[in-house]
């Protein structure tokens, strides 16, 4: 069982800021999503390869793109839904003083 | 114009080639009853844009250069990007963003020649079977205003059911194009993970993730789905396939021998634990009944196994999260989406910014999926999930030994009211068993309507493939749906938007998928 504490830590974990009362609120949602997942615990795994993802292909690994440029950047169309830019930069609060 | 709004994809494009109505009718009458519909399903529309895109596709006709869906309207999920709708994924995380491109499948079905319509309403990032985690407001269920559309593409799946569209693309993680599918009665098909692009999908997990069509029969499904899927060297897992034409073999008997049993030879797989307890009895009842049709049509049922079929739901809510918690670490109020008002530093901007603009189930997962994930943890849960995983791929690789398709229904239930579960996410959960198998084991699943349940509900059965088998999925279907009409059944017109309708329950609370 988790408590408000752990909450507040994976919360911290996650960049979440959540405050005492919605770590008290949403505690119980989540023990009962732990209960759930704690069944796992019963199932015999011993000596299975994990399944990483379906189209894992062992003998492969993961396809690689020719070292090419295939594309440009645009600047001006990627930061259009930016929520604060200037001249071509993200504005972010300082972070060294 | 006589465009009935529930005629399918492959007769609309026929109608437009044969110049019985114009793309730009067709596109406005969609667009007319997307106005006046109470259900809430669509979150963004830009006439002046699916204007432009229909009297492009009016002029290639009448150059005689239509391609294979020119002119048919089509509607996208909103986690698809889409760079002429804005894509908010359901999230006031997302609530103004515009995407630079446009998501590999949504460009392909443009490359058809469809119509875009606008974009769909959804559970927030795709989690969710119930559309009430959408951070603006639930889709109804347009069978009744009162009951959840399913989810996470239940904006998809009431916009089809309701003739706001004949097509629409979901998306399927766990469940979230077959459940919707199901619970509105229309077909949808998810395919095998690797056959259509996940480039321009916002990601939830992305190991699980794939998109698919929704329409109203099989053969508008094969005709999507033909166009929709392809390599694309954008997503590291496209499968290096050349394109399928699914459409082709609908028709064709399995064993030539016998035409009048068009499905002779056919075995379905009947997994005695898709038929237990859990089921209730007029879901039951109906998928009984459409198995009977089947078999009147030369199919045999055999008993198959998948015995890590429970253990399904705890693999794949250790998985998601998961994977959730690290995908959607990149809304960071800094490149885009929400940003808190006047963060105090760095760290204050992440964390409010975040908390502001997620809403709770999404928090929700990513908690779960920081705590599985977690130093100390991993081994436990997310290691074991994957080992689970590999057991519930290994059951299916032994069922298909022994039949060709496997069939039961798409949830136990149909289609519950709005807010039943608010207080319990979990049963929301537990409600995903029959999809999420073949979500974990990456495999093709369709989802086709086999008749009506409780409050004159429908009911939606499930078909399980063979990886890459999506035609033999299609086919079966198709064949079911040249002797029923349960995917040509629509809801009675709904009450336009001013009268009075059921009022929306708040996206406060979140649930499963």
């Amino acid at each position: 069982m988790l408590t408000r504490d752990d909450v507040l830590r994976l919360a911290e974990l996650a960049r979440l800021a959540i405050d005492h009362d919605e770590a008290d609120r949403t505690l119980p949602r989540l023990n009962a999503a732990f209960e759930l997942i704690g069944q796992l615990q019963a199932a015999d795994v011993s000596g299975i390869e994990p399944l990483v993802h379906p189209g894992a292909d062992p003998a492969r690994g993961t396809r690689l793109r020719e070292d090419q440029i295939t594309e440009i950047v645009d600047r001006e169309a990627n930061q259009a839904s930016a929520p604060r830019v200037a001249a071509g930069l993200y504005l972010v609060p300082r972070v060294v003083e | 114009m006589n465009t009935t709004p529930h005629r399918g994809v492959a007769a609309l494009a026929a109608g437009l080639r044969a110049g019985e109505f114009s793309a730009e009718e067709l596109a406005r009458d969609f667009l007319e009853r997307i106005r006046v519909s109470p259900l809430n399903a669509f979150l963004d529309l830009r006439p002046e844009v699916t204007m432009a895109q229909a009297r492009a596709a009016d002029a290639r006709i009448a150059r005689h250069e239509a391609r294979s869906l020119e002119g048919v309207p089509i509607a996208h999920k909103d986690v698809l990007v889409t760079r002429d709708w804005v894509s908010t994924a359901g999230s006031r995380m997302l609530a103004n963003y515009r995407s630079p491109f446009d998501a590999t499948v949504v460009d392909r079905l443009a490359q058809a020649g469809m119509v875009g319509l606008g974009k769909l309403n959804c559970d927030e990032f795709a989690m969710g079977s119930t559309n009430e985690n959408s951070a603006f407001g639930p889709v109804h269920n347009p069978w009744d205003l009162r009951a959840v559309p399913g989810g996470s593409s239940g904006g998809s799946a009431a916009a089809v059911a309701a003739g706001l569209t004949p097509a629409a693309t979901g998306t399927d993680t766990g469940g979230s194009i077959r459940q919707p599918a199901a619970f509105c009665g229309i077909t949808g098909i998810k395919p095998t993970y690797g056959r259509a692009s996940r480039y321009g999908l916002i990601a939830y997990a992305s190991s699980l993730d794939q998109a698919g069509p929704m329409a109203r029969s099989a053969q508008d499904c094969a005709l999507l789905l033909s166009a929709m899927c392809g390599f694309d060297p954008m997503d590291a897992t496209s499968l290096a396939l050349a394109p399928e034409n699914f459409a082709q073999a609908l028709d064709q008997p399995f064993d030539d021998t016998v035409p009048a049993c068009p499905l002779s030879g056919l075995r379905i797989g009947l997994p005695e634990e898709f038929f237990g307890a859990g089921v209730s009895n007029d879901v039951a009842h109906a998928v009984r009944a459409a198995l009977d049709q089947l078999e009147a049509l030369g199919a045999r049922c055999v008993s198959v196994r998948l015995p890590r079929t429970e253990l399904a739901i705890p693999a794949y809510y250790v998985i998601a999260p998961a994977e959730a918690s690290s995908n959607l670490s990149r809304f960071d109020g800094v490149r885009y989406g929400h940003r808190a008002a006047d963060p105090r530093d760095l760290r204050d901007l992440y964390r409010r910014s975040r908390s502001e603009g997620f809403g709770v189930e999404v928090k929700r997962r990513i908690l779960v999926g920081t705590y599985v994930l977690s130093h100390g943890y991993y081994d436990a849960y997310y290691l074991r999930a994957q080992q689970v995983r590999r057991l519930v791929a290994d059951d299916f690789e032994h069922a298909f030994s022994q039949c060709d398709v496997i069939a039961g229904p798409v949830a136990p239930t149909v289609a519950w009211d709005l807010g039943a579960h608010q207080s319990d996410p979990v049963a929301d959960y537990l409600a995903d068993i029959f999809t999420l198998p073949a979500s974990l084991a990456g495999l093709p699943g369709l989802s086709m309507p086999v008749g009506f349940g409780a409050g004159a509900r429908p009911v939606g059965m499930q078909l399980i493939g063979p990886r890459l088998q999506e035609a033999r999925l299609l086919r079966v279907a198709h064949q079911f749906q040249q002797v029923t009409d349960w995917h040509w059944r629509t809801p009675p017109d709904s009450p336009p938007a001013s009268t009075e309708v059921p009022a929306p329950r708040s996206p406060s609370e979140g649930q499963g998928n």
